[in-house]
């Protein structure tokens, strides 16, 4: 894993040592995400036109908008889930990861995805025990070391708030937990790879509210190790928990500016119609 | 009548509910109606009838079949003290002929045990050797263990080698092959395919693998030509099986940055197999009974020896063997029909219908459990 630095004692030599975006001037946070006038399709449908974003690190950055505005498409195009798609790609331009065109020919998509983790809006545990649900990402590495595996297993967990409500039952099947349970197990699943990125699609969209108030805080707790990006339906997500915010529109990105600024003060005025419930 | 309001007024119930004028949901008589009932008869009628054919072939099959396997057990002297002569000895010549005024029926090796100790005690006496007036019945005696052996190994080659080639191509057609014009012409060709007759199959056989590869009437050339028979029903019911596992489960695994064959062996293999299982219940159904495909290339009318009684290990897989299906032909429109024959037809029938019973059901419950094991 990259080591954790803040900008001011970053190496020049680092690839991605640029200023960071203006709207972010007083926040010490680096780029991590580079996105550059990017244009993606379904086949011959524009689904992205001329995107560019920077996102930082260790930082929630929340994307909203209305539906088939794009913003999910985007979040999967940054660990490629995207390539499973028939007909789906990128026209122009780029998206890096600590510099790396993560297009490039020299990216391997399964390298990049265990760096990129996701969590998906229907919670998908699989149909084992909890424990193999974690154990999962490691065992596909190789890693077979059972002292090892039960570590990270309670590390991780521990990560989603979870350990406490399920250490007496870990090898029963992971289908057995509520539904916010299961979405805090596919976390704890994500993170035991430990990414550099989270991914969340929606991540509450079928939870009722006390569990999706423990995701938003376990989301809180986990961007002091990670770098969260979230797409989300509820804008009282997006100003509760994300540092940034993306607002999408028909396929282009209309304002990206830190949340508060989104929420009280947007420069766009589309941003504000839909911020402010009139329409979307 | 009853009035569908009560004449008890509701308790709690502030204002009594209106006297109804009339029963708004009576029925009405009309077309409508009508249609329905004579619909649902013959709907009913089509069901039943299905279940009184079924009835009566299974009932006809085990009213006479059963007899000819039940007259076989006998005991014997040692372990296990019992024996099945149908079940257990080969096919054999039955002889009938009069001895003493009673009428007399043996198989081959028992009559002429018979008639040599006849001739013995005559030549004893001084007397010339007896003559019997016989009449032999091709396969009215002994049993069918070569066929019932012949038929499991043609049953568990063929669905070995179509299982293999079969959830490969589906694994390739559902998850990795892109859905371009020739996947969908591919498919097409395979749905296709299922619908060719088996005879077709086992001329198709012939001409490959017992003429131009040179094997022979042979279990291999049987295996390969069934196979290539249940593939069609085993590729398109794994790809349905494979395309019923939820999408989240691929993407979650490749999401934590598994590769496609670590997700599939672990992630989407495992939960289609009850329902591949599902589709090799018909495909061994269909290969134990099918006997066009291996009248040309595998099947045997007779054969001396069983599969194993080989000289060196490779002979098993170039040696023709006796087969259930194949035998029920032989023995039901090759030789002359009496009632010698009727008993072998019906045994064989019987036992035939007994043996993929077992096998199905031993699938079935082989589901249940894997089924039981994967839930979502």
């Amino acid at each position: 894993m990259e080591p954790s630095s803040s900008a001011a004692s970053a190496p020049a030599a680092r690839p991605l040592a640029a200023p960071p975006p203006p709207a972010a001037a007083n926040d010490p946070a680096q780029t991590l995400i580079e996105i550059e006038n990017l244009d993606f399709y379904y086949g011959a449908k524009q689904a992205l036109s001329d995107i560019n974003i920077r996102i930082p690190e260790k930082r929630v950055t929340a994307f909203i908008g209305p539906s088939g505005c794009g913003k999910s498409t985007l979040l999967r195009c940054l660990n490629r889930m995207n390539d499973l798609i028939d007909g789906a790609s990128v026209k122009r331009g780029s998206i890096r990861i600590r510099g790396v065109d993560i297009h490039g020919r020299d990216v391997d998509p399964i390298e990049l995805r265990k760096r990129v983790g996701m969590v998906f809006q229907k919670s998908n545990p699989f149909p084992k025990s909890i424990y193999e649900n974690i154990a999962y990402g490691l065992r596909i590495q190789g890693i077979k070391n059972k002292p090892r595996l039960d570590e990270v297993v309670e590390k991780s967990l521990r990560g989603a708030a979870l350990w406490d409500e399920v250490k007496d039952r870990l090898h029963e099947s992971g289908l057995g937990l509520s539904g916010g349970q299961q979405q805090r197990l596919c976390i704890a699943r994500t993170i035991a790879v430990e990414p550099d990125i989270i991914l969340m699609d929606e991540p509450c969209s079928a939870l009722d509210p006390i569990a999706t108030a423990k995701v938003e805080e376990l989301v809180h707790e986990l961007k002091k190790q990670f770098t969260i990006i979230i797409v989300t339906h509820s804008m009282q997500q997006a100003a509760r928990c994300s540092d940034m915010t993306a607002f999408f529109y028909l396929g282009k990105l209309v304002e990206f500016d830190a949340t508060h600024n989104i929420f009280m003060n947007p420069k766009n005025p589309q941003t504000e119609a839909y911020v402010s419930g009139r329409f979307g | 009548m009853p009035s569908f309001n009560s004449s008890m007024p509701a308790p709690g119930s502030a204002s009594p509910v209106p006297a109804a004028r009339a029963n708004p949901f009576a029925p009405r008589r009309g077309g409508a109606r009508r249609a329905e009932s004579a619909v649902r008869w013959v709907f009913r009628l089509a069901t039943y009838f299905i279940l009184a054919c079924g009835l009566y072939i299974f009932g006809d099959i085990i009213v006479k079949g059963l007899p000819t396997v039940a007259r076989g057990f006998q005991t014997t002297e040692s372990f296990p003290y019992f024996t099945n002569t149908f079940l257990a000895r080969p096919p054999e010549t039955l002889h009938v002929f009069e001895h003493d005024g009673e009428k007399r029926e043996m198989g081959d090796a028992a009559f002429r045990a018979f008639r040599e100790a006849e001739a013995a005690k005559a030549s004893a006496a001084g007397e010339p050797a007896p003559r019997f007036d016989t009449s032999s019945y091709a396969y009215a005696s002994g049993g069918i263990l070569p066929n019932i052996v012949g038929t499991v190994l043609l049953v568990l080659g063929s669905m070995a080698i179509a299982l293999v080639v079969g959830v490969s191509a589906a694994v390739y057609l559902g998850e990795y092959a892109r859905d371009t014009a020739l996947v969908r012409f591919i498919r097409l060709a395979i749905l296709n395919l299922a619908g060719v007759p088996s005879i077709v199959y086992g001329l198709f056989g012939v001409g490959l693998f017992v003429v131009f590869l040179g094997w022979g009437t042979s279990l291999l050339a049987g295996w390969f030509t069934l196979a290539f028979m249940v593939l069609p029903v085993i590729i398109t019911a794994s790809e349905e099986a494979l395309r019923s596992v939820p999408k989240g489960f691929r993407e979650a695994s490749l999401a934590l940055g598994a590769t496609k064959w670590q997700t599939i062996r672990t992630n989407v293999l495992p939960y289609a197999l009850p329902g591949i299982l599902t589709s090799s219940i018909l495909g061994v159904a269909r290969v134990a009974g099918e006997t066009a495909p291996i009248m040309f290339t595998a099947a045997f009318a007779v054969s001396d020896r069983l599969p194993w009684q080989v000289e060196k290990w490779s002979d098993f897989f170039f040696q023709g063997v006796m087969a259930l299906p194949y035998h029920i032909y032989v023995v039901s429109s090759k030789i002359p029909q009496n009632e010698y024959t009727e008993r072998v037809q019906y045994g064989t029938a019987f036992v035939f219908l007994a043996i993929v019973a077992l096998i199905a059901a031993t699938s079935i419950v082989l589901r249940n459990k894997l089924r039981g094991r994967y839930r979502w």
